[in-house]
């Protein structure tokens, strides 16, 4: 019989309270009481982040019945698994307290209470170098079902249906878009999966690649049958190696068990897939200039239209869906479109992931539906601002997105109402900061990034976010004046009306929203300057 | 400088052969195997793949992780992504460079370190962090970074 498994969170925030300490001792006890022949302990850590919940650190779960020990001491192992692991008991004392109730299970702490892992439901729990444990928790099994009873028609109804949107940043409904490709003239298409991750503070792509590459192949092949592509690419950024890594183990292991190749599942249908590591340009990201760094040139984007449904890589028909997007395929087959639609709001249906960092107890990937508020969040989920201070603003989207003050923290999440404040849900990087931050240098923060990251092909975007970085420069060294914010908000509009492509397009975003929610840090500073002088 | 021998390049050129769009792989495959791209080798490149040599410099050029300047025996990437940069990346930069006596992309006179900044590392729960060669070391203060580059 296979060992049941303890599990102990080994993440930072979890050593540095105590972890080690609590596996030793379980280890100790589990000797003591003769039960080395049924536990087993395993620490879990992966590269991008540890189990989450890090304000209850150190924690046990006992995988079994999903039995949840927040705040462990080590004097209490000994109770868990003398009562719990022996006699079957529950030890209801040591368990967590959240509004006064005793939570067992660790699917019903707070933590996880507001999550829905679709995307990441793999994630952490499978071995990503072993296609059997992707094959036991049904993979491959969308394949087979969409090779088997559906025409690919059918499946981009079932895409369409289902309300998915892309989850790269623009929100673009992903059956469409297979559709527009399906039916583009031409024998060869592509798919190309876009892992290129711009975003700094966004690493839900990575931790997918890195812990379930075969969802994405698994979704890229159904994608390729859809549009009748028998070509993959998938671009990575250079940054993730270890993702690059077990993709390839993966793809290896995929073409061995005959889902990749020729004829897959006895079907007519072959498919390919190719790794392509990128090189150190944000500007990749878009779709164009990612197309143009497949073909081996500079990353620069071209205008559209045409779009690459109708011309893309190669001038071939070509369908570029973010990681995430992908992740959702193959339980929208498996579940059904009309179990996916109704998670979400009415526009925006499934869950999105992010990258909660900043100033919050636990930092690391949430993955929520649509709709849940900035404060479920920030409050529930991230279990509050760090230290107790006073939340300021959340940024989201990253360099392409807005600021959220305080006064929304109500907001649901989804495309349009995060548009509606200015701000966009982009890939999801979600940066809290508390009342300290510095709303001026978080915004030349983020245009500092953009400025560097601008491919000089046009100049709004080049010559433009420089004249911004300039300006807020002078502010913050004190040399402000005050018809800086006008020009300020004029330059940023003029590059968002002028540009070639979505960096420039986008790239004066967070300065114009922290002009529009917190113009006074900006006017503050530029009084002091004016007194000085 | 070591004197490098061009047709020990050769099987990275056999592997891309077939492969379209191969000027990027092969280019990272090269600067793996020596750790630069300097311009013999940028014309070697051009011959081997047909490919003009403006073309393999425009592209050298465009993407910054290729490099023209042999690097150090250790790279240090200081990550500068969001959340890093909320936890204090700066000052982590800035002793750095006084540690070290070196500018980001510059090298050190004992040629042990060279130091760049990078995009975030997907290691954002541990910001501040920084990558020395493939190892990860997070939860950084200014204080700590002696300790850490005395370990190589
Ligand atoms: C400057 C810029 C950077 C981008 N970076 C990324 C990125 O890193 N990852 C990504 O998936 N999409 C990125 N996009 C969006 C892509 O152009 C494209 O819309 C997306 O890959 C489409 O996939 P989806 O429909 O599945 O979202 C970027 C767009 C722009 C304008
Ligand atoms: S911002 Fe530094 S690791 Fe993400």
């Amino acid at each position: 019989m296979a060992k049941k498994e303890i599990l102990i969170c080994a993440g930072t925030a979890c050593l540095s309270a105590g972890a080690e300490e609590i596996k030793d001792r379980f280890e100790e006890e589990i000797k003591k009481l003769n039960l080395t022949e049924d536990y087993e302990i395993k620490t879990v850590i992966s590269n991008t982040g540890c189990i989450g919940p890090c304000s209850l650190g150190p924690i046990a779960i006992i995988k079994d019945d999903s039995t949840f020990y927040g705040h462990l001491k080590t004097e209490n192992v000994e109770r868990i698994v003398r009562e719990h692991l022996l006699q079957g008991k529950i030890v209801e004392d040591l368990l967590t307290e959240e509004n006064g109730e005793k939570i067992e299970d660790f699917k019903e702490i707070r933590f996880m209470k507001k999550q829905k892992r679709i995307a990441l439901r793999n994630t952490g729990i499978i071995d990503p170098n072993k296609i059997e444990e992707y094959i036991e928790r049904d993979g491959y099994q969308a394949l087979k079902s969409v090779l088997n009873n559906l025409t690919p028609l059918e499946v981009i109804e079932e895409i369409k249906n289902s309300g998915l949107r892309g989850r790269g940043g623009a929100g673009f409904p992903t059956g469409m878009k297979w559709s527009f490709a399906h039916q583009a003239e031409g024998e060869q298409k592509y798919i190309i999966c876009n892992a290129d991750e711009g975003d700094p503070g966004a690493f839900m792509d990575r931790s997918i690649l890195e812990g379930d590459p075969h969802s994405i192949i698994e979704a890229m092949i159904i994608a390729g049958y859809a549009i009748g592509a028998e070509q993959g690419y998938v671009y990575v950024r250079a940054e993730y190696p270890l993702a690059v890594k077990n993709l390839k183990i993966a793809i290896r292991a995929a073409e061995n068990n005959g889902y990749l190749g020729s004829n897959i599942y006895g079907s007519d249908f072959s498919f390919n897939l190719e790794v392509r590591v990128g090189a150190g340009a944000f500007v990749c990201g878009e779709e164009t200039a990612l197309i143009a760094s497949i073909e081996g040139k500079r990353g620069q984007p071209s205008t559209k239209p045409p779009y690459p449904a109708n011309s893309g890589l190669w001038g071939k028909p070509t369908v570029i869906n973010n990681v995430e997007t992908l992740a959702n395929i193959v339980p929208i087959i498996n579940q059904g479109s009309d179990w996916f639609s109704s998670i979400g709001t009415e526009k925006s249906k499934g869950t999105k992931v992010f990258a909660v960092a900043g100033d919050v107890k636990n930092t690391g990937l949430v993955e929520v539906p649509m709709g849940t508020t900035l404060r479920e969040i920030i409050f529930d989920i991230a279990g509050g601002i760090a230290e107790d201070k006073g939340f300021k603003a959340a940024q989201i989207g990253g360099p392409s997105g807005g600021t959220i003050p305080k006064e929304y923290l109500d907001l649901q999440i989804d495309y349009e109402s995060v548009k509606k404040v200015g701000a966009i849900v982009g890939s999801g990087g979600l940066v809290i900061m508390d009342e300290d931050n510095s709303m001026v240098d978080v915004a030349r923060f983020f245009l500092e990034f953009t400025e560097d990251e601008s491919c000089g092909k046009c100049t709004p975007c080049r010559v433009g976010t420089k004249r911004m970085l300039d300006i807020l420069e002078k502010i913050l060294e004190g040399k402000g004046r005050r018809q800086d914010l006008d020009k300020l908000e004029k330059l940023g509009n003029t590059i968002k009306e002028t540009s070639l492509c979505g960096l420039g397009q986008t790239a004066p975003n967070p300065v114009l929203s922290t002009l529009k929610y917190f113009r006074e840090e900006y006017e503050t500073l530029i009084k002091q300057a004016e007194e000085v002088n | 400088m070591a004197v490098i021998k061009l047709s020990a390049l050769d099987h990275i050129f056999e592997k891309y052969e077939e492969k379209k769009g191969n000027l990027i792989p092969v280019l990272h495959d090269i600067q793996e195997e020596i750790g630069y791209l300097p311009v013999e080798v940028q014309r070697y490149a051009s011959k081997k793949l047909g490919v003009a040599m403006s073309k393999i410099y425009g592209v050298i050029s465009f993407y910054s992780f290729f490099t023209t300047e042999p690097k150090g025996e250790h790279t240090i990437g200081v990550c500068m992504g969001t959340a890093c940069y909320v936890k204090g990346a700066e000052d982590i930069l800035n002793r750095l460079k006084e540690e070290l006596e070196i500018e980001t992309g510059q090298t050190t006179a004992d040629n042990k370190f060279t130091m760049t900044v990078t995009r975030c590392l997907g290691t954002c729960s541990m910001a501040p962090v920084i990558m020395i060669d493939e190892q990860v070391h997070g939860n950084l203060t200014a204080a700590k970074i002696p300790e850490v580059i005395n370990k190589y």
